[in-house]
């Protein structure tokens, strides 16, 4: 049953879409809107990421790294070279998918984790170039993202800016099961349980797994550009080694293999250490118990291990 | 035009840590057929397929398909080049369906692009389909029919076997590398896989087949290849094979009619 229900492409986007409206109509206050918008943020950048991590079986410790390079091509583009800022943010995408083409095609033929290697010391260059090229960047202190319009109407305001990443965050979702949902997915999938016998089966491993890391790295590229649309302003803390590892938690902890699960892990550590924020000296501890208590009870992650029980209890 | 080998293997060799797990072995399959290969555990046998289907280089030898010189190529362009097998240690996909496991194995006959895959074109919804119809007609063909929707993790050891020939096939292959099939089967599921080893064969596949069943091996080859240590030390039909004195000796002992190795890995 839950097999037949992963195969449909529209209940994951379907679901995502039923949550972005019901919140957009309820949200309580303006501080909900900015905290939903960085759940929406980082749960694009995460669902691509879940195709590389959760059916290509590679990691990237480095994908914050394509978000900087999205967030800083809508800020850095209209600011230095007055280009227009949806074109930037198309701009910062392809530069981001050849970035990734280029250091994935001689990495990924070699069997093993070496991406995962290859990504950390990739995400660390782009955020040392991101502080140091002050003239461009404006260094550490960041830089102010002006907004961008859309039929002549500027668009600014927390609701605005939720609509928007949210609606994107949708559509990448029902992207992403289509992918699922055709040979390049059914590619994926097979070579996570065997990648010996893909192989043999006729699946071309490197060229699957390169065009996952691709997908993956254009994904975080706009869910960056959102993100910096929305706050106005970037730092290169966004594009630091610290966000890349926390995107990584949200894959695992939300369920590696799961649309949903990029949302809901996305969700939780944004909102979590909101919630603990009043216990100030103790919230990492407690994110930190938090998240071994999650990884325990629910291996497989917090969507698919719920997903299992109510499997479980309908036979 | 003057007629072409389906395979030609030319002192093929392969060592691990100076130990030769094929050793100078020559073959040719020059038309589709059973050709089997029968030895006792370490002859080498799975090695050679290992070889034949890309997964390891050979140090020494050639291997043409067709003519073709495919000595070391990656194991997905010997599938585009029409080399499929199974495993002798099952290699399902434990976490797709029955039917998606087959539909895999027809990827390389898949064209649709990455982008149009995002956007779901007809064209990708046309492809799924057609790859759908495709994998339902050879599970009917090798009795799952009933299974097409079933975890393939749920399946039977017997059934998970037949799951392995249903991928290979799907790729649409001119030679078939058959890993020890019919190793944990029972009597009725050996029949079948009698009956469907040899259809394959009649319909124009070459099928190399390593197994340790004799009366399998004994009805249903054109050809039967005798390894041990690496080597080839007979081949020819099965009736020349098993009065083979040096089969006999090293081998097959001396009740060769009912008597396999009992080897189970």
């Amino acid at each position: 049953m839950l097999l037949y229900l992963r195969d449909d492409r529209f209940l994951s986007p379907a679901i995502l879409l039923g949550v972005v409206v019901v919140l957009g109509i309820w949200m309580p206050s303006n501080f909900g809107y900015r905290v939903a918008t960085l759940v929406w943020t980082s749960a694009l950048a995460c669902i691509g990421l879940n195709l590389l991590m959760g059916y290509a079986g590679q990691v990237s410790l480095g994908h914050a790294g394509f978000f900087g390079i999205g967030a800083y091509a809508v800020a850095v583009l209209p600011a230095k070279f007055s280009v227009n800022s949806w074109l930037s943010l198309i701009v910062g995408g392809i530069a981001s998918g050849l970035l990734a083409y280029i250091v994935g095609t001689p990495i990924l033929r070699l069997k093993g984790y070496y991406l995962a290697i290859v990504t950390l010391g990739l995400g660390i260059l782009i955020a040392m170039v991101l502080n140091n090229e002050g003239w461009l960047t404006g260094g550490p202190d960041g830089i102010q993202v002006s907004r961008p319009t859309v039929f002549g109407w500027r668009v600014r305001g927390l609701e605005a800016w939720y609509w928007i990443s949210g609606g994107v965050t949708v559509i990448g979702a029902w992207l992403a099961a289509n992918v699922l949902a055709s040979s390049t997915g059914r590619a994926m999938r097979a070579l996570q349980d065997s990648e010996t016998a893909a192989h043999v089966a006729g699946v071309n491993v490197a060229g699957v797994k390169l065009i996952a890391f691709v997908v993956s790295a254009v994904y975080a590229s706009i869910a960056g550009s959102c993100f910096a649309f929305s706050a106005g302003l970037i730092t290169p803390e966004k594009a630091g080694f610290l966000y890349s590892v926390e995107l990584v938690t949200m894959v695992v902890i939300g369920g590696m293999g799961s649309i949903l699960g990029s949302v809901v892990g996305a969700a939780v550590l944004t909102i979590l250490p909101q919630l603990l924020a009043s216990f100030q000296d103790y919230e990492q501890i407690l994110l930190g118990l938090l998240m071994m208590v999650v990884m325990i009870f629910l291996r497989s992650g917090i969507v698919p291990s719920i997903a299992s029980w109510v499997a479980s209890w309908r036979r | 035009m003057a007629p072409v080998n389906l395979l030609e293997v030319e002192e093929l060799a392969i060592g691990f840590g100076g130990v030769d797990a094929v050793d100078n072995v020559s073959f040719v399959i020059d038309r589709p057929q059973v050709f089997s290969i029968i030895g006792p555990n370490g002859a080498g046998k799975t090695t050679l397929f290992n070889v034949l289907s890309g997964l390891y280089r050979p140090s020494r030898g050639r291997v043409r398909l067709r003519g073709d010189d495919v000595t070391s190529l990656a194991p997905h362009r010997l599938a585009a080049r029409g080399v499929s097998r199974t495993f002798q240690n099952l290699q399902n996909f434990s976490g797709m369906t029955v039917r998606e496991n087959v539909m895999v194995g027809r990827h390389l006959l898949e064209q649709s692009g990455i982008v149009s895959q995002l956007l779901f074109l007809p064209s990708v919804s046309r492809e799924n389909r057609a790859t759908r119809a495709v994998a339902d007609t050879i599970l009917a063909r090798v009795g799952l029919e009933n299974y097409a929707l079933r975890s393939a993790n749920a399946l039977p050891y017997g059934a998970l076997k037949r799951l392995e020939i249903a991928r290979a096939l799907a790729s649409e292959p001119i030679l078939l590398l058959l890993d020890e099939p019919a190793a944990g089967c029972n009597a009725i599921e050996t029949q079948e896989l009698d009956q469907l080893v040899r259809s394959i064969a009649d319909d124009g596949v070459g099928v190399i087949l390593i197994e340790h069943d004799m009366k399998l091996v004994m009805k249903i080859s054109d050809c039967v290849m005798v390894m041990d240590g690496g080597r080839t030390i007979a081949s020819g039909s099965p009736q020349a094979v098993r009065r083979n004195p040096a089969v006999v000796a090293a081998y097959l002992g001396t009740h060769a009619d009912h008597v396999g190795p009992n080897a189970d890995g």
